[in-house]
């Protein structure tokens, strides 16, 4: 009895040691590593050289479209119920459409958004939501551009990649069964969740931190500001939610807690580097997206497009970075498509009790008396 | 100092490793030899060179003197003295006398006909710095991965180094290494105060013997690992904990580039429940 349970115990610790070295995602030298803080602080992001080599690969900005003749026709004239690009010269928006079916749909092509019948139809939900979608690439790369995007802007194609949905889309995570006959006590947390790179961490923190316009500035600040306490503070638990958010913009981005926070001190402006700002913008934005652009088309989507708990598909940090730390390699993807860069000219569409696109709110400073960190005059301001 | 009358008959000539009878003689108590020279040569070389990098930098304050490694850019290349260069040296010269002190320590179990536990057990110390100022920033491919060499500052370059993978707790080979430090404490705790209690009996009563210390243990926890075992247990343990501490960070950039809570994923992924 003792050999065969010893035999027993030897195999399955044999099994267990080669799926642990079979697992994916161990790596070797040579590493590309770059340097983002003072030297032997370790404010370093590492990745091996064919893992960098891969990920540039994969995120390739597609080559523009060649540029439309010039002269003809608005848009807005030459064909009905153009809301949004009514603007543009016909051939514009013609190339403009090419563009997006190539962005977003160029295995459906233009009938996964049209009636071809009649293509001023907007019985297609497609058809309504993608125009909402031109409206917020629009506010992102002129309301955010200073904030976030900067020079790079967005098009569908930053998180599309030639998909109708993007791949990184996330819903409310309603967490275990309640219907299992336990009544689940977990605290949202201990589920191994991607959302929060497989910790233990609570995973459902992008709903309360990104899933809302209006919340508290400081709801992800945890850090006390005062060397002493001077009142209760923040329980341990705002803290595993604050961290699994962090988990998720690290994966997010494809960097590492030091791409933005000197972690000696890491609520500290003075010792973060200039990508937190744009970071702290970054969140703001993604809650801006959410509440005013993704939430309206609740009743635009179909069930099937909805989360469990019939919520609507809304962005985070991945939709638009897909695990880099500049979307398509930092390729300034808008320089070719100017009319995305417009300010946004039309309402809510039909069919959707849309309030109208809020400007970006101001940025208030990130945390009172923390000196704003040094940056380069280009970066923004937080 | 004086030396107790039968000390003598210990300080025999030989077993030196290298220099032969050169540098075989004792000052004061402590037997010199060749690697005694050699540790003293670099130790105070590495000291003086410390004390010139505390010299031109910002502070004397001896928390935040910070002799930090080059930038990654230099690579695996000398950096100029200032930017990195003295730490490059000092490394050196820490190796140099480390090492010189554990061969120190194999001439004198020579000397002394004894088996060379000491100084292989101080060699794994020293691996475990090797590994982290040498084999990992060699792996990584800059000098720059190294450490600093300052109180706080090389805190916080663990603290950072710790968040490149975004949780470092959820490292396999970390886990193993804290269990071990952990354990080792356990086992030291266990032991001084089984021996303690066994010299130290009730006024009146004889001191006991190791029958005695065993039977504790047996009535206590069903076994005695014995006086010699819990000697071997006692190395064992802090070794493996010396060990996996340079297995955990070994691993973290050359061969690990994520998060570590990723590196369940097999778990997670086994055909039984996937």
């Amino acid at each position: 009895m003792k050999t065969v349970l010893g035999i027993a115990g030897a195999v399955a610790a044999l099994f267990l040691t080669i799926a642990m070295f079979g697992t994916a995602g161990w790596t070797r030298p040579p590493l590309a590593v770059s340097q983002n803080g003072y030297r032997g602080t370790g404010m370093d992001q590492v990745e091996s050289r064919a893992d960098a080599i891969a990920v540039k690969a994969e995120n390739v900005a597609p080559a523009p479209a060649d540029p439309a003749e010039p002269g003809g026709d608005l848009a807005g004239k030459t064909y009905e119920n153009v809301k949004v690009l009514q603007n543009l010269t016909t051939n514009e928006f013609n190339r403009l459409m090419v563009s997006m079916t190539e962005w977003v749909s160029p295995e459906q092509g233009c009938t996964y958004c049209h009636n071809t019948e009649n293509m001023a139809d907007d019985s297609l939900y497609q058809k309504r939501v993608a125009r909402r979608m031109l409206q917020m690439t629009q506010h992102i790369n002129t309301e955010w551009k200073q904030k976030h995007v900067q020079g790079a802007g967005v098009t569908c194609y930053t998180c599309h990649r030639g998909q109708p949905v993007p791949a990184n889309i996330w819903f409310t995570d309603p967490g275990p069964n309640a219907t299992s006959g336990f009544i689940p006590r977990n605290n949202g947390q201990n589920l191994a969740k991607a959302s929060v790179g497989l910790a233990s961490l609570p995973y459902d923190t992008l709903t309360e931190f990104l899933g809302q316009k209006e919340i508290d500035n400081n709801l992800i600040r945890v850090n006390a500001t005062t060397a002493l306490p001077e009142g209760k503070g923040k329980p341990i638990q705002a803290a595993e939610k604050t961290y699994g958010l962090m988990m998720h913009m690290s994966q997010g981005l494809g960097v590492n807690c030091t791409y933005c926070h000197n972690t000696r001190a890491i609520s500290n402006w003075s010792e973060s580097t200039p990508q937190r700002v744009s970071a702290w913008h970054g969140i703001r934005m993604v809650r801006d997206l959410n509440g005013n652009y993704l939430e309206p088309l609740l009743s635009t989507f179909p069930r099937n497009r909805l989360g469990v708990l019939g919520d609507v598909p809304k962005v985070n940090c991945t939709t638009c970075h897909n695990g880099v730390n500049k979307p398509l390699n930092g390729a300034h993807v808008i320089d070719a498509y100017p009319e995305l860069a417009r300010p946004v000219v039309a309402e809510a569409p039909a069919g959707a009790a849309a309030p109208p696109a809020l400007p970006a709110p101001a940025a208030p400073a990130p945390a009172p008396a923390s000196p704003a960190p040094a940056m380069p005059s280009d970066a923004p301001k937080p | 100092m004086a030396m107790l009358s039968f000390e003598k008959k210990y300080r025999v000539r030989g077993g030196t490793l290298v220099g032969g009878d050169l540098f075989d003689f004792w000052v004061g108590p402590f037997y010199v030899g060749f690697f005694g020279v050699t540790t003293l040569f670099f130790s105070v070389l590495g000291t003086a060179l410390i004390l010139y990098g505390a010299a031109i930098g910002p502070t004397w304050n001896v928390w935040q003197i910070n002799i930090a490694p080059p930038d990654i850019k230099y690579g695996l290349a000398l950096a100029p003295l200032k930017e990195g260069g003295l730490w490059q040296l000092i490394t050196f010269c820490a190796i140099g006398a480390f090492c010189s002190w554990a061969l120190r320590e194999v001439e004198i179990c020579r000397k002394l006909g004894i088996g060379y536990h000491v100084p292989f057990a101080f060699s794994v110390a020293i691996f475990a710095y090797v590994t982290l100022v040498v084999i990992r920033p060699f792996l990584m491919g800059a000098w720059g991965h190294g450490f600093p060499y300052g109180i706080l500052s090389h805190l916080d370059w663990v603290s950072n180094t710790g968040y490149q993978y975004l949780h470092f707790h959820y490292n396999p080979a970390h886990m193993l290494a804290v269990s071990f430090f952990f354990t080792t404490t356990l086992a030291l705790s266990l032991h001084g105060s089984l021996i303690l209690s066994s010299t130290n009996p009730p006024k009146g009563e004889v001191v006991k013997t190791p029958e005695h210390e065993d039977t504790f243990f047996r009535d206590s926890i069903g076994y005695s690992i014995g006086t010699l075992g819990i000697h071997r247990l006692g190395l064992f343990l802090a070794l493996s904990a010396g060990f996996w501490s340079a297995v955990c960070i070994v691993i973290s950039g050359p061969f690990w580039t994520q998060g570590w809570p990723e590196w369940w994923g097999w778990w997670l992924n086994l055909p039984v429940w996937r």
